[in-house]
C-alpha cells in the first residue's frame, strides 16, 4: 500500500534511480508491477537484474532498439529473436528462444523494461498492441 | 582471536562470492582434429535425443515435437502429448530402455498442465513407438503442484546397471521452499523401477508425507545426467544462479545444498547464500564461476577419440561450446574447449557407432568426426 500512496514516486528496480511516471497513468504503473515479476521468471536470467545483459546478450538498459524498434522490441518477446542486430552501435547475432508469455504478459514486461534502469517510456505498452503484432 | 575471525569471514565473502574463481582449471582453447557433420538441420531447439535398434535417431524439439532422424531424412512423430511450452518448459528428454529392443519402451519427460492447478511442472512417461505414433502412454510420474514459473523443469532421464530409471525436475523458481523439503516437488534426483513403481529401498519411503520417488534433493536445475561408464554411479550437472554451475555424482538420500549452500550470486547480483559448504551437505565434484550453463552430459567411451576417452563432455549454452572436462577417477584435472562458437549447446550424446553428436540450438544435430 505504501508503494502506491507516494503517487508518482515508484521505485522500479534494486539497481535503478528513483523516477516519475505519470500519477494518473495508475494502468501503467500496475502494468510495470507485474512486469517485473514475469521478468524475473523469464529474462533476467540472461539480461541480468541490471538490464545490462552480456557480451552475447544485448541490453535493454538505455538500449537505442528498444527506443526506435518499439514493435520489433514487442515482436521479440512475443515470438523470440534470432539473427543479427545492432544495439547502441555493438553487432548481436544471438538467439533468444520464443518464451511462450501470454499477451498481457508480454505488454507487462515491456512496460517493466522500457521504464526501468534509466529507460522512460510513458506510452504504455497495451494487450491489444501485442495482440496486433504478428508473426 | 576476534579479529583473524573477522577478517577470515570477509575473506570468504570476497573470495567466495567472487565472479571468478581462484585457482580455478584453466579452459585450454581447441585442438582441433576433427570435422563437423550435420545429420540434421532445422531444428529449432534439438532437447533430447536418443537412438532405436536400427541406428536412428529420436530427438525432441522443446516446442513438442519428436523428430525421428532415418536414412538421412526427419520425419515427425505423431501422438505426442500436449506440452506447455512457457520459459524453460517443454518437450524434454528422451531415453530408450537399456532393454529396449525386448521390451520397446521410450522414456520422455515433459512440461505437463496435468492436474487441477494452472501452470505446469515436469512428467515422466513411457510409450512404445508403433509406426511413426507413440501409443500406450503410461504416466510414471507427475510432479505437483503445477505453477506459472517459466523455469527450472529439469530435467534428464538415466538408467543405471541395477533396472532403475532416475530423472531430474528442477526448483521451479520456488528456491525457498521446494529443493530442501523432501515433501515437496522439484529441486530433486527421482528413482523408480522401469514401470514407475517406487522402489522399496528409497531412502524416503516410509516417511509421513514425503515424495518417496526422491533419491538426492538441494539440486536448483540439473539439466545434464548420465551414467559413469565404469563404477555404473549416475553423473549430474546443475545450473547454478549467477554462478556455481556444478557436477555432482548422485548419492542416495544426499543433500546438495541448494539454496543453503552455493558458489553462486543471484541474477541481480544480491547473495542468496553466504554459505559454499555445511555439514551434512554435499561438496560438488566440480563447479563453474562464471557460469557455463551446462546442458547435455555425456561420458566419451570407445576408440574413437583416443584423448578423450574416460573423460566428460558438457555443452554450454552460455559460451556456445562443448567442453571436455578430463577426469583422473572423480576428480576434475583438465578443461578442454570443443566445437568453439557452434551455438547454444542443449545435448551431447554418444551414438551407438561411437560418434559424439550435440543437440545444437538454430541449427540441429551435429557429429564430431575425428580426422584420420
Amino acid at each position: 500500500m505504501l508503494f502506491f500512496s507516494f503517487g508518482s514516486l515508484i521505485f522500479a528496480d534494486e539497481n535503478s534511480a528513483y523516477h516519475f511516471i505519470n500519477p494518473s497513468n495508475d494502468e501503467l504503473v500496475k502494468s510495470i508491477s507485474r512486469g517485473k515479476e514475469v521478468y524475473a521468471d523469464f529474462c533476467m536470467q540472461c539480461h541480468l537484474g541490471n538490464g545490462k545483459g552480456s557480451e552475447t546478450v544485448p541490453p535493454l538498459a538505455a538500449s537505442d532498439w528498444l527506443v526506435n524498434k518499439r514493435k520489433e522490441s514487442i515482436h521479440a518477446v512475443k515470438y523470440g529473436q534470432s539473427g543479427p542486430i545492432k544495439v547502441n552501435g555493438k553487432s548481436y547475432n544471438g538467439r533468444m528462444s520464443p518464451m511462450g508469455l501470454s499477451d498481457d504478459e508480454v505488454a507487462d514486461v515491456m512496460n517493466y523494461i522500457m521504464n526501468s534502469w534509466g529507460n522512460k517510456q510513458s506510452k504504455m505498452v497495451t494487450v491489444s498492441e501485442v495482440k496486433a503484432v504478428k508473426k | 582471536m576476534i579479529r583473524p575471525l573477522i577478517l577470515l569471514i570477509l575473506f570468504t565473502f570476497s573470495s567466495c562470492k567472487a565472479q571468478e574463481k581462484a585457482n580455478d582449471i584453466v579452459l585450454q582453447p581447441e585442438v582441433v582434429n576433427y570435422t563437423f557433420e550435420t545429420v540434421a538441420s532445422g531444428i529449432d531447439i534439438p532437447w533430447g535425443m536418443t537412438w532405436l535398434p536400427d541406428g536412428s535417431m529420436l530427438v525432441t524439439e522443446k516446442s513438442g515435437i519428436i523428430y525421428h532422424l532415418k536414412d538421412k531424412k526427419k520425419s515427425e512423430i505423431s501422438n505426442v502429448p500436449k506440452v506447455v511450452a512457457r520459459g524453460q518448459g517443454g518437450l524434454l528428454d528422451i531415453a530408450v530402455h537399456p532393454n529396449y529392443d525386448k521390451n520397446g519402451w521410450i522414456y520422455i519427460t515433459y512440461s505437463s498442465d496435468e492436474g487441477e492447478e494452472k501452470g505446469a511442472h515436469t512428467q515422466l512417461i513411457r510409450a512404445k513407438l508403433e509406426g511413426q505414433s507413440l501409443t500406450q502412454i503410461q504416466t510414471l510420474y507427475k510432479a505437483t503442484p503445477n505453477t506459472n514459473k517459466g523455469h527450472h523443469f529439469g530435467s534428464r532421464i538415466a538408467f543405471d546397471n541395477d533396472g532403475f530409471v532416475y530423472f531430474t525436475i528442477g526448483d521451479r523458481g520456488n528456491h525457498p521452499e521446494n529443493p530442501q523439503d523432501i515433501k515437496r516437488d522439484g529441486g530433486k534426483v527421482y528413482r523408480l523401477h522401469d514401470d514407475g513403481k517406487i522402489p522399496t529401498d528409497n531412502p524416503f519411503v516410509g516417511q509421513q508425507g514425503a515424495k518417496e520417488a526422491v533419491y538426492s534433493f538441494g539440486h536448483r536445475n540439473p539439466q545434464g545426467m548420465t551414467k559413469h561408464p565404469v563404477s555404473g554411479k549416475i553423473w549430474t550437472h546443475e545450473h547454478g544462479p549467477k554462478g556455481g554451475d556444478e557436477i555432482n555424482i548422485v548419492k542416495k538420500a544426499a543433500n546438495y545444498g541448494w539454496p543453503v549452500i552455493t558458489y553462486g550470486i543471484d541474477y541481480d547480483g544480491s547473495t542468496i547464500s553466504n554459505l559454499t559448504e555445511k555439514e551434512g551437505m554435499e561438496q560438488p565434484i566440480y563447479y563453474w564461476l562464471p557460469s557455463i550453463a551446462p546442458s547435455g552430459m555425456v561420458f566419451v567411451a570407445g576408440d574413437r577419440y583416443p584423448t578423450w576417452k574416460g573423460h566428460l563432455l558438457v555443452g554450454s549454452l552460455v559460451f556456445q561450446y562443448l567442453e571436455l572436462v578430463k577426469l583422473d577417477g572423480e576428480k576434475v584435472i583438465g578443461r578442454q574447449k570443443v566445437a568453439t562458437d557452434i551455438g547454444r549447446l542443449r545435448d551431447v550424446k554418444q551414438g551407438p557407432d561411437g560418434y559424439i553428436y550435440m543437440a545444437v540450438e538454430g541449427k540441429g544435430i551435429i557429429k564430431i568426426v575425428p580426422k584420420g
